[in-house]
């Protein structure tokens, strides 16, 4: 997707403002949703599926990786109707030991990469990494946006570089982190997502999870908002997902139904929908439990991997 | 198990939201009540009672005591009477009692949410979030005032007036009630208040309020009824300060009738709020604030945002965003936690709105409502949007007081400060946009009391609300709430 500099220009000056006050409270609303029994069982089994299990942890080494895999395959040993997640979620060197455990299972291998999470490197150095993660067995790719750039006011090199990662990624899905909790404003959380978009991101994510706060439900609905607005322009469908800070059901819940009640149905699945999180499953399998047998069962009957 | 219901098998199933009612096992609805006169309920001289209804259920609830003249004479007596003592008692006191009712109203909301969704028909959510809350907001905010009457006057003596008798509206029950008598009593007064005849319950538990508080007999009285009824309360030759919130025509009535008795009269009538939205607007945020402007308490609501102006160049996109958030609005039983909108007050005022919908299709505008099916028991009306409005339309002139909005368009600022301001009424208006100073420009000229800036029908207790023109006069909140409540001796 080409865009001169000129359009670039007026594209991002085209991009409405956010009211704070306004996309805060609206969120806060949806929040309160009362998701009980079926539809909160739905939900949940619909969290899973959509589910980036992810560990990026400078002491990750192969045994964690095919651990995470193995629970990413089989949440709950012993339950086949408790589907596997979406993908795995780790760093660029850990990725053949992912491919080898997941491949031909659907489960996805994600890669992060562009110098995660700062992306403060040499672009040269990102399209190397973003290629050799692909080549390594990565069908997925979480590129950081360069925030310096885009606090500079350079959205060119940003938009340069997110179409030159995609590029070097290929045939790879291409999710593509704002890291909002640097970009300091919605107005800018707005604006960034436009710009990923039009450089070609086929999702746009929040954050890295290394910087606090990460995924926040306003930021999460502006991003949706951006989705929409872009997808009504172009006719063009950009997934979403919101990274970082997930522990429990209720906050998965509550993105569901951000997206349900902003983006609709055809975003409630895991093509246009993932949710980042190391430590949210548990959780949800507890609550699912829960649900299903009307108690909370020991945290000791759920692996810890 | 539920859990079948896997997406990845075919189709995706949709998100259906469970059925979420809040539970109503721990409120109790007496199958009859009587007047609140002299700190006791005590039953009606005439004899007579009516049925107060659920309309979302068409059940009936209760049945209460329609006071007659005696009845009223008895409450302003009990009022007079009570007067005396509570006006001479010490401020620092008469603040604690009106902490304590505040208090109260705190502990009791769930209870208090619950009854006002039933015989109103408003969504929990809001009664839970808004009306309660509101409530005992301006109960903790008069009883600060109490004490400190003279730093809000100062270099002048305030005294209480005497009795003030109150009528207040259906819409919000327990919130009008907390506007009119929280400021009365800080400032010394007693009332005699008269609730809605479609609405009487929580006024009725906040009686039970006012015994639990144990606030001395007479300070507050209830007296429940009619049109008639609230006519001999504010017609009552020993009330000396009249105070009411309704219909512009009610309010017409009433300024007659106290015409040339020196009573203190305020009033808070109709409105027909203009909602401007330029185009620099936040658009999302502005969708949502034209959604809580219009379908907030099903547009029952005096200062709803019911003229929708927008800046031409912008309607398209716009009116794409608003109807495709309509589709999204979950109308239903007002006790269920998710429900957005709930039910109309009365099959009077359903009547109302469907002669005033009628009558915009008949003139010409274009009529849009989202695929929403309707409950078969009980008053509803679907979320209703018109387009190609003129000015001169019926449904851009009168007050609907329906989930009915008008959209019209404009061209320049002036010509929406024009539009804005060509009607007889004048409560409140918005202003969307990103500049500030475009902000105060159109606040400076739009003849309304409340002016609110990218948001719409934001309440806070501190701040001062009323109309110009034929929305009334006074301000009800703030410290110029207190105002219609003293005397200012020199």
């Amino acid at each position: 997707m080409a865009t001169s500099l000129a359009h670039l220009g007026s594209l991002m000056r085209g991009v409405r403002s956010v009211d704070q006050v306004g996309v805060e409270e609206r969120a806060a609303a949806l929040a309160k949703r009362s998701i009980k029994k079926d539809s909160k069982l739905w939900a949940l089994d619909l969290a899973i599926r959509c589910m980036d299990l992810t560990t990026l942890e400078g002491a990750d080494t192969p045994g964690k990786v095919s651990a995470l895999c193995a629970k990413a395959l089989r949440p709950k040993p012993g339950d086949a109707t408790v589907p596997p997640v979406a993908a795995v979620c780790i760093y660029p060197a850990l990725v053949p030991v992912a491919a080898a455990r997941v491949r031909g299972t659907g489960v996805r291998v994600a890669s992060v990469a562009t110098a995660f999470p700062s992306g403060q490197t040499f672009t040269d150095v990102k399209l190397a990494e973003t290629g050799e993660a692909v080549a390594a067995g990565a069908d997925e790719v979480d590129m950081v946006i360069d925030r310096g750039a885009f606090l500079a006011g350079d959205h060119e090199k940003v938009y340069d570089e997110i179409g030159a990662v995609k590029e070097a990624a290929g045939a790879a899905h291409l999710k593509v982190i704002l890291e909002t909790a640097e970009l300091g404003t919605y107005d800018s959380v707005r604006r960034a997502s436009i710009l990923a978009m039009a450089a070609g991101a086929d999702f746009i994510k929040t954050s890295t999870g290394k910087v606090q706060p990460a995924a926040t439900l306003p930021v999460a609905l502006v991003m949706m908002e951006a989705i929409r607005d872009f997808h009504r322009e172009t006719g063009r469908a950009v997934g979403f997902k919101p990274a970082g800070g997930m522990r429990t059901s209720k906050q998965a819940i509550a993105y569901l139904v951000l997206l349900w009640e902003t983006l609709g149905q055809e975003w409630m699945t895991p093509d246009r929908f993932r949710l980042g999180a190391s430590s949210l499953l548990n959780d949800v399998l507890m609550q699912i439990d829960k649900e299903r047998t009307g108690a909370y069962q020991s945290e000791d009957y759920f692996t810890k991997d | 198990m539920a859990i079948a219901k896997r997406t990845d098998l075919g189709a995706p199933a949709p998100f259906e939201y469970a059925p979420a009612p809040e539970a109503t096992d721990h409120v109790t609805i007496a199958p009859k009540y009587d007047l609140f006169i002299g700190g006791r309920f005590v039953r009606a001289h005439s004899r007579r009672r009516f049925p107060t209804v659920n309309p979302a259920t068409e059940e009936v609830l209760s049945e209460v005591a329609e006071a007659d003249e005696a009845d009223v004479d008895r409450a302003v007596t009990a009022a007079g009477d009570a007067f005396r003592t509570w006006s001479g008692l010490p401020a620092a006191r008469r603040a604690r009692y009106v902490f304590r009712l505040s208090r109260l109203i705190q502990e009791r909301a769930r209870e208090l949410a619950v009854v006002e969704t039933m015989d109103g028909g408003k969504p929990i959510k809001e009664s839970r979030d808004v009306d309660v809350p509101l409530a005992a907001a301006h109960f903790f905010y008069y009883a600060g005032w109490a004490d400190k009457l003279e730093w809000a006057f100062p270099n002048r003596r305030p005294r209480p007036l005497g009795v003030a008798g109150q009528v207040i509206p259906w819409n919000f029950p327990l919130l009008m009630l907390a506007w009119k008598v929280a400021p009365a009593l800080a400032a010394g007064n007693t009332v005699v208040l008269k609730p809605a005849e479609t609405t009487p319950l929580t006024a009725m538990l906040f009686a039970d309020i006012c015994q639990q508080a144990e606030l001395p007999p007479g300070v507050v009285n209830i007296v429940t009824g009619a049109g008639a009824t609230g006519a001999l309360v504010t017609g009552h030759p020993a009330v000396r300060k009249v105070a009411f919130t309704g219909s512009t025509e009610v309010g017409k009535l009433i300024q007659r009738q106290v015409a040339g008795t020196g009573k203190r009269l305020t009033l808070e009538l109709g409105g027909k709020a203009a909602n401007v939205v330029f185009d620099d607007a936040p658009l999302d945020q502005a969708v949502e604030g034209i959604v809580n402007g219009i379908y907030f308490n099903q547009g029952h609501v005096c200062c709803a945002g019911s003229r929708l102006l927008v800046q031409e160049s912008i309607v398209g996109p716009l009116l794409e965003k608003l109807k495709q958030r309509l589709g999204t609005l979950r109308l239903g039983d007002p006790l269920d936690k998710n429900t957005d909108v709930g039910a109309i007050n009365s099959p009077q005022q359903l009547r109302k709105i469907e002669g005033l919908v009628n009558s915009g299709v008949e003139e010409g505008a274009e009529l849009f409502q989202p695929a929403c099916r309707l409950p078969e028991r009980g008053y509803w009306f679907p979320p209703t949007l018109f387009t190609n409005v003129a000015q001169s339309s019926r449904i851009a002139r009168e007050e609907i007081f329906g989930p009915v909005l008008s959209v019209l368009t404009f061209r320049t600022p002036d010509e929406a400060v024009e539009k804005a301001n060509n009607t007889p009424y004048g409560l409140a208006a918005g202003v969307w946009t990103e500049k500030g100073s475009r902000i105060l420009w159109m606040s400076e000229r739009m003849r309304a009391g409340v002016v609110w800036a990218n948001t719409y029908n934001r309440f806070d207790p501190t701040s001062p609300f009323g109309g110009y023109k034929e929305s009334g006069f006074g301000r009800e909140g703030g410290l110029q709430g207190l105002l219609p409540y003293v005397e200012l001796a020199r």
